[in-house]
Parts: C-alpha cells; structure tokens; sequence
C-alpha cells in the first residue's frame, strides 16, 4: 500500500486536534471572519467554539465543509445560510437557527427558539429538544427533525422540504402550505388553514426511515407518524373561500 | 294655459361618480377585489405644489454651463467597509423579475450603469441579466426571502431589507398564476401557476431590537463589507426612519403611497399610507433628532417623475431619490404606439395598470415569450439612461439658479409651497407668506 495522500484524502479521515475559538477572548468578527477565509480543500475541518454565551449569528455563513462544534447555548441565527459545514450546538439555540440554510448539518442538543430552519433551502435541521413557535416557517427545500415537539404556526407558508417532529405540534400547524410534506408523531392541536392530513404512502415512509437514520433517531418508526401537507385549495383565488383567508 | 318647470340639468353624484359605481358593479360581477399595478392614482398634495424661490439679490446664482454643480453621492458611510459610489442622486427601485420580464430588468440594469447609478432587485431574487448589466446592484432582501442565498448575498453591492412599500405599506407581494412560469416557479420555490401571496412580515424576526440582530446577521455574513438599507412604506415615518436608524441600517429608503407595486388590492393602495410629500420631512427631523442626516442617507421613492421633483426631494432633506414607474415609462410601458392593443384590453396607453395579467403589450410586466420580445434591451437601456441623465440636468439647472454648487446644498428654505396643505407637508411657507402651517408634530 502507499502511504496516503493528505492532499487527496477525505477531509473526515484526517486526525487533527480541533481548531479552539474562545468567544470570550476573541470577538464574533475575529471568529467569522476567520470561518470565512477558510481556503477550499483545507485540512482544518474540527472546529470549536467556546464560551458562546448567547452570542448571535456565531457561524452564520458558514460555507465549507468542517464540522463546528458549539459548547454551550447560542442567541440568534447560528448556522443562518449554512453551506456544506456541519454545526453542532451543544446548548440551546436562540430565534432563526439554521435560517435560510442552503446545505450542512446542523445539530442543536438542546431546544431551539422562534423560526427555527426559516426559508431553509436545503440541508438537515435536527433539534433534539423541543421548537418554539413557527418551526420550518416559508421553508424552501430543508428538511427539519425535531425529536420534542415544536409550538404554534409550524409550517407556516411552507414551500417544500421535510418537517418531522417526533412529539406533538401547536396551533395552526401548516398554515397556507404550498408543497412542503409534514410528518407528526403526537398529537397536532390544530391545522392552520388549507393544511390537512394526508395518505402516508410507501414513498413517505422511505422519506421518514431516510430522514430519521440522518438524524440518528433509531427509537421511533416511520409507521408511528401521520402526514400532513396542503389541500391545494387556496392556490387560486375564490371568492367562497374567503373565510379561509 | 299649462306650466312645466323646465328640466335640470342631469346631475351626477359627487360621492357615486362613475368610477365609484363601476367599481360596484365590478365587484358584483365578480366577486373579488380590484388588484392592479402601479401607484395611488388618486391627486395628492404633491412636489407640483411647490416652488423653487431662486437666487437675486440676497443670493446669487451658479452659470448655467460653467460652473461646477456636484452630483454624485456616497451611500453607506456608517458602517459598511465598501460603501457605494453613485454619479447622480437618482436610483433605480427594487422591482421583481417575475413581475418584470428578463429583457425589462436587464434594460435596468443597462440603463443605469451608462447613468453611472444603481438597480435594485425584487420579490423575485436575483438573474444573471441584472447582476451581468448592473455594475451597482441593490439586493432586496424580503419577507418571501425567494432566491435568497448566500452567493447573490455577497455578490451584491448592496442589502436592502424591506419592510415595507408605499403602495402598500403593512402588505406583501402578489404575483398571481398566470405570471408563474416555470422560470419564475423555479426562482420562488412554487408551483407553477399558482397565486402567489408574499408574506407581509419577515419570517424570522419581528420589531426593531430583532432588526439589529438581523442586520448583524447580514453584516456577518458579507464580512461587514455591503451597505445595508432598510425600505419602509410611508407609514409612521419619524418613528420607522428612527428604528431604522437604530438598528443600524447605512441608509433608509422612505416610499410613499404613489410608489408603484406589480400587484396589489386597489383598496391598498389607494387608501394605505401617506403622499411622499408628506413623509420627507419627519423622516429627516428623525434624523436630525438623531444627529444621523447625512450620516445615515435618505432616499425617498413615490411619485418621482422629473429633475424638479428630483430636487425639491433633495431640499427637503433626502440624500437620493429612486424611481420606479417613470423607470419603466422610460422603457415604454404605456407606450400609445401600443394603442390598439391597450384598447383591446379595454384600457388606454397611459392607464393600463393590470400588470398581474401578464398581457402588458409593451412586453414589461409580462413573461409572456413573444411580448416580451418587445423589449430590446440595449435600446430600453438607452431611454433609461437618457431619461435619468435629463433629469440629474434639470435637478442641476435648479440647483445652479439656487445659487448651489452640490445639488444637496438644496435646502428647505429654497422652497415655497402652493397650497396650505403642501406648506403644512413640505413644512416650508406658503408662497408670499412666511406661514408654515401645522408646526408641532412630528
């Protein structure tokens, strides 16, 4: 065998210590900035950060692909418009984690705030905790697991992508949804308006094993949720549906 | 012998006039609110009811063609590390491929860059056409958030958050199906020809103190380098401009109510928000109060159709102005060489406001195939910029008989108003006065 090529190899396969951001030493700017010079093809990909205390928009435009590692609870938009970067936040999360996230990972180990995964357009979302209100709001493409339940308008405006929630899910779930696919696990306390419970074809359950192996979740079957997606009958206009509006 | 009183003449009802009563039956017959493009068409105090006093004695003017009239603006001094550069004090306004066709936003883009300016993106994201011919772009980043994305974020030499829109101010976008093609699908995430409703609140924050976070947001992500400016409706504009300010915004774009949209209720935006007229001035004390004004730039939208409205803005205090409508009369939209057709759609050149259709014979508002072809966009490019560069001369020529070597040396005391209303608004005396109605507001 030859010896490997670090050039070439798989940046996962290399070993090397963690790259340590102390937030409380250094400023958000110092970190992002830093983040942002990344050269393509780096061999740096583990970095952490420490002392977050709540600090907003801590990895926000993120674009390689390097896990980051967050010890201790963020304030708003960590993660917002994450490319390829794999972000764990080994805490809680404030408002709009993971908004308008194009590709990567993003773990959250504990709750998440308001908006969680906002306009995502692609990627993974995982809360392993509970979500606030709005969960996957006007989502675009991502796809969001949370292992707790999420809070009220969920979905809202939702385009398309996956939102599965393990737990129960609040008022409103769904409200004028487009053609994002819903998967609940509990109890839904009320549909938002045009959003109703859907067939869960074999399809869907190849979605749900899918998404829930890339969360990790191996406890819970996909046979265990419903579906819920829209109605289609807001998507033109009538006058006799105007109670709806 | 027998007596008839002679007839009266028919008399219509002021209140029911045949607008009003056509609208009646409209909606009778159809069961749906009247959606159009465009401004409010309805007459507001206006820059029309004021007056440039002009030099004489107690001030003397600049040569017409030889001395030295400034024009050209910085936005975005505050904070961002690459502020914008623009030769005349006149933008071109945020307006969505989608409700535009390719052809009309890269005509934009064109006619702006010769005029040494900048074009502002949509409800829609961005194309390759306008970041291609736009040498300054404004990105607009909005509650539907369609097309967002990291690249067209730091590619843009600008961000502007909107909040809201004159024609609108509390309403979202509206593009309805027959303007979703499979392009403009694609772009927004949405099914093909559905009607799409914008969102009227961002998703992801609501109130100032989230503003500041969202703004950070954006700064971080863009390395702090893109001016960053926050468009709000004519709404509350002494309290908005003063949010603005607070979150941290570089620049405020203040659109008042005759700013256009490609489609809303027309009960919006003829009955939603105040005239330009009326939002300049608290705008700028908000600024002032701050000690921001010109520190922060104003540019004031709504209604901007000439160089004398151009600088009767700038006398009141705005930085820039922007225009929307008159960008795409300059294209041609309303065109009556297109009569015959405007007629067919039971309309007239220069009345023709049902953009949501998609049928604009001037291949504008339109992403229709063949309309659309309509527009060259090199030559549409051209109007535009001879239209723009026409009127940073006529703002030069006021300024110069103004006695003023930099068109923002206008000032409010240049100005005298028509009418009680437009003195009250523009906060300058009424002509042969030295009255200022309505002091002690905000």
């Amino acid at each position: 065998m030859h010896a490997t090529n670090l050039a070439t190899a798989p940046a996962s396969k290399v070993n090397y210590e963690p790259k340590v951001f102390d937030l409380s030493k250094i400023t958000l700017r110092e970190f992002n900035q830093a983040l942002h010079s990344i050269q393509d093809g780096t061999n740096a990909t583990s970095w952490e950060v420490i002392n977050p205390k709540g600090s907003h928009a801590v990895a926000a435009g993120a674009e390689h692909p390097i896990s980051i590692d967050v010890k201790g609870s963020v304030g708003y938009y960590c993660g917002g418009m994450n490319q390829k970067s794999t972000i764990t936040v080994h805490g809680s999360a404030g408002p709009g984690v993971g908004e308008n996230m194009m590709s990567g990972t993003i773990v959250v180990k504990g709750d998440a705030s308001q908006y969680a995964g906002a306009t995502g357009r692609g990627g993974l979302l995982v809360i392993e905790g509970n979500a606030s209100s709005r969960c996957g709001i006007s989502m675009k493409g991502i796809n969001i697991v949370v292992r707790g339940n999420i809070g009220h308008m969920s979905a809202f405006m939702a385009q398309s992508g996956n939102l599965v929630v393990l737990g129960d899910a609040g008022d409103a779930f769904g409200d004028s949804i487009y053609e994002a696919r819903l998967f609940v696990r509990g109890k839904v306390k009320s549909l938002g308006a045009d959003c109703i419970e859907k067939e869960m074809r074999p399809e869907h359950i190849e979605i749900l094993k899918d998404l829930l192996a890339k969360a990790g979740i191996t406890d819970v079957k996909p046979e265990e949720f419903k579906r819920y997606g829209s109605a289609r009958t807001l998507y033109n206009f009538n006058i006799d549906n105007a109670d709806a509006y | 012998m027998s007596y008839h009183n002679p007839p009266t003449t028919p008399r219509g009802s002021a209140t029911f006039d045949q607008y009003s009563m056509s609208e009646i039956r409209r909606a009778a017959a159809t069961g749906i609110y009247d959606i159009r493009g465009s401004g409010a068409k309805r007459k507001v105090p206006h820059f029309d009811d004021l007056l440039f006093l002009g030099a004489s004695i107690s001030r003397y003017p600049l040569e017409g063609y030889r001395e030295k009239c400034e024009t050209k603006v910085t936005l975005g001094t505050r904070f961002a590390k690459k502020p914008i550069e623009l030769k005349i004090p006149i933008t071109v306004a945020g307006m969505s491929f989608g409700s535009l066709s390719g052809p009309a936003k890269e005509a934009l883009g064109r006619g702006a860059t010769i005029a040494g300016t900048s074009t502002t993106t949509g409800d829609g994201g961005m194309t390759e056409e306008e970041r291609g011919h736009s040498q300054t772009l404004v990105y607009q980043y909005l509650p539907s958030r369609y097309g967002m994305n990291p690249r067209d974020l730091r590619r843009a030499d600008a961000i502007e958050v909107v909040v809201g829109q004159g024609a609108k101010p509390g309403g979202g976008g509206m593009l309805l199906g027959q303007k979703i093609s499979d392009r403009v699908a694609e772009m927004r995430t949405l099914p093909k020809g559905i009607d799409q409703r914008s969102a009227c609140r961002h998703p992801d924050w609501t109130g100032p103190d989230d503003l500041e976070i969202k703004i950070l947001e954006l700064r971080e992500i863009t390395d702090w380098e893109k001016p960053i400016y926050v468009k709000i409706g004519g709404a509350r504009p002494y309290y908005d401009t003063a949010l603005a300010v607070k979150a941290g915004a570089d620049v405020v774009v203040l659109d008042g109510m005759q700013g256009g949209t490609a489609a809303t209720q027309e009960v919006f935006i003829e009955h939603v928000g105040q005239p330009t007229l009326a939002c300049i001035r608290p705008a700028v004390k908000a600024l002032q109060d701050l000690g921001m004004h010109r520190k922060v730039q104003l540019i004031v939208s709504g209604g901007i159709r000439n160089g004398a409205d151009v600088a009767k803005a700038l006398a009141l205090g705005a930085d820039v102005v922007s225009v929307g409508t008159a960008a795409l009369i300059a294209l041609g939209d309303n065109d009556p060489r297109w009569e015959a057709e405007y007629q067919k759609l039971g309309t007239t050149a220069g009345c023709y406001d049902d953009w949501h259709e998609g049928k604009d014979p001037a291949g504008i508002t339109t992403q229709d195939a063949e309309l659309m072809k309509r527009v060259d966009p090199i030559a549409a490019g051209r109007r535009l910029a001879n239209y723009l560069k026409v009127m940073t001369l006529e703002a030069q020529t006021i300024a110069r008989a103004c006695g003023k070597n930099h068109v923002h040396n206008l000032e409010p005391e240049d100005l005298c108003a028509l009418t009680i209303e437009a003195a009250a608004m523009a906060r300058v005396p009424l002509a042969g006065t030295g009255w200022i109605p309505g002091q002690g507001g905000l």
